[in-house]
């Protein structure tokens, strides 16, 4: 890392400035799939946030023993042990939300959120800063979520948490797959907005620096294969 | 500059400019969309007129605010706003609430035109994206279907009735066709030709498009290539699925939204092809994804949705057809000699 950032700047940044969803578009297929109702995507935001803090602490605390060639896999282990428990836990007390959440419940394990800061933050930083970390992101994915399904909810199904709320006919279309995109496009141009005003990196439009990664790529920071591509594609 | 200078003066090309504007072109395509607007207003009463003078007010307006608020050039003078609201609104069935009828206006102009950058720049048919989101969304309110001069009848609020599409629907046997084109309440080709039979305002009277059509072939606005090889594809697949029933390809040709799909949307500039091969194999598309949709699928009618799904192919149709430039060689022989 470049500069060493407060605890509160590794809190707050998960909320607007990197947001997991909407700045680096990780957790694409979570976010569609689940914001159909505001009851789902609380649900879903909250157990990826808490396997998300657990994973960071433990991966963090790993990260002297892991070997680098196979740390992939030993991540992966981690987190699907964390999974297991939260999917337990669900089952248990709330089985409910189990039944509308389905099969996306034990997908966290292959999430992108969680895999990429374990790759990009836990691996490389303290136990507290990880945690810290994990909580801003999964905060900022839970955020993220409960906008997109409030706006899907209540104009998809007139409702909001289940309460009927609009006096006119609801329109189908937002809480089908295209209504989805068509929301988390928008909302996602409202927290580039936001991010910018708050001082935070504009977002760029094409070329290697336009990945949501860029930050944190080691190629690009070489100026590597990234880069050259990027110069290829410019010229032909 | 004298006329001495002007012969003299070496400048960039092109050197000859056409005298066509967009503005133009749209104007000619509103003139070509006016026999079908006429006779709307006689099959389905002034009610139809409002949802077209509704649709065009709103998305005239919504153009202007989303130039405005994203700070670019004002572009109300090409008329395309225009063109999009009349389209939009001959999609429509004219019973249309209004409110759900300006829904439809802000996706086709703020989220598939200005999102992507204003007219040249929306990757699929705006009106159509409009139709198919109303569609999706109040799918009551755009599948009820009054009958032709319903407005006159007095004591009557509306008289519903299935499009011969509908009718159609899950028998496409040659059996099947037969019996549904002997119904009584199927209309008969010549009342089908005008446009007496249910369906969307704009899109029941043939007569008035193929009107619209020809003139618009004469001003050279559109080649008539993409009109005929979609409406050519279509009525070669059903004479196929009617085992060579005649009858029921006109019945296919004339019902639901083809003549208007074929004329007005798929010759769009923005989304189809530039290049003859291009064109041809871009309407044959239409042609075979409208037929499947109408005889596999679970909706009566496909055109919105083929035009838009050959729209999203055009990209790949333009890379596939570029015609091979004079006096080159193919790439692949090149690399073959390349290797000798």
């Amino acid at each position: 890392m470049a500069k060493q950032k407060t605890l509160r700047e590794e809190f707050t940044k998960g909320i607007i400035k990197e947001n997991p969803v909407l700045r680096l578009v990780l957790g694409t297929c979570p976010t569609l799939a689940t914001t159909t109702s505001m009851e789902s995507a609380i649900g879903m935001g909250i157990s990826a946030a808490i396997v998300l803090v657990c994973s960071n602490i433990v991966i963090s605390a790993l990260r002297k023993v892991i070997p680098q060639k196979v740390r992939i896999p030993c991540y992966i282990v981690v987190i699907a042990a964390f999974v297991t428990i939260v999917q337990m836990l669900v089952k248990a007390f709330v089985p409910s939300l189990d039944e509308q959440l389905g099969v996306y419940l034990p997908l966290i394990v292959v999430n992108c959120i969680i895999l990429g800061r374990a790759e990009a933050f836990a691996g490389k930083n303290s136990v507290v800063a990880s945690a810290v970390d994990g909580l801003g992101m999964g905060i900022g994915f839970t955020v993220a979520l409960i906008v997109i399904s409030a706006v899907r909810e209540l104009f998809g199904a007139g409702s909001l948490l289940g309460h009927a709320l609009l006096p006119f006919p609801a329109m189908t279309i937002f809480v089908l797959a295209p209504g989805g995109f068509f929301v988390f496009g928008l909302v996602m141009a409202c927290a580039n907005k936001l991010a910018e005003m708050g001082g935070g990196k504009k977002a760029e439009l094409g070329g290697c620096k336009a990945c949501p990664m860029a930050d944190t790529c080691q190629k690009l920071a070489k100026g590597d294969a990234c880069e050259k591509e990027g110069k290829e594609t410019v010229e032909s | 500059m004298s006329e001495e200078n002007k012969i003299l003066t070496v400048s960039a090309s092109p050197h000859r400019r056409t005298e066509d504007t967009t503005g133009g072109i749209m104007i000619d395509v509103i003139i070509a969309l006016m026999p079908a607007l006429v006779l709307s207003v006689v099959l389905f009463g002034f009610r139809s007129l409002l949802v077209v003078a509704t649709s065009v007010i709103a998305c005239v307006v919504l153009e202007y605010i989303c130039r405005k608020v994203m700070k670019r050039n004002n572009t109300l003078g090409d008329f395309s706003a225009v063109v999009t609201g009349i389209l939009l609104a001959f999609n429509l069935p004219s019973t249309m609430p209004l409110w759900m009828v300006v829904i439809g206006d802000a996706v086709a102009i703020v989220v598939v035109k200005q999102f992507f950058g204003g007219i040249g720049q929306n990757f699929v048919n705006p009106a159509l994206v409009g139709r198919i989101v109303l569609m999706t969304s109040f799918p009551t309110y755009t599948n009820s279907f009054v009958q032709p001069f319903a407005w006159r009848m007095p004591n009557v609020d509306a008289v519903t009735s299935a499009t011969p599409l509908a009718q159609f629907a899950g028998s496409y046997t040659p059996d099947g066709v037969v019996s549904a084109m002997n119904s009584s309440e199927m209309p008969t080709l010549a009342q089908m030709f005008f446009g007496i039979c249910g369906g969307c305002l704009g899109e029941t009277c043939a007569a008035a498009l193929i009107l619209g059509g020809i003139y618009l072939c004469i001003r050279k606005v559109i080649s008539p290539r993409i009109p005929l090889y979609y409406i050519g594809t279509v009525a070669l697949i059903m004479l196929i699925a009617g085992k060579g029933n005649l009858q029921f390809v006109a019945y296919q040709l004339l019902s639901g939204g083809l003549m208007l799909g074929a004329v007005f949307m798929a010759t769009d500039y923005t989304t189809s092809p530039i290049k003859t091969k291009g064109k041809i194999v871009f309407a044959i598309g239409c042609g075979i994804l409208t037929s499947l949709i109408r005889i596999f699928g679970s909706l009566p009618e496909g055109v919105s949705f083929s035009i838009i799904l050959m729209n999203i192919l055009v990209p790949h149709i333009e890379t596939l057809t570029t015609p091979k430039p004079f006096g080159t060689v193919k790439e692949k022989k090149q690399k073959e000699e390349a290797a000798k």
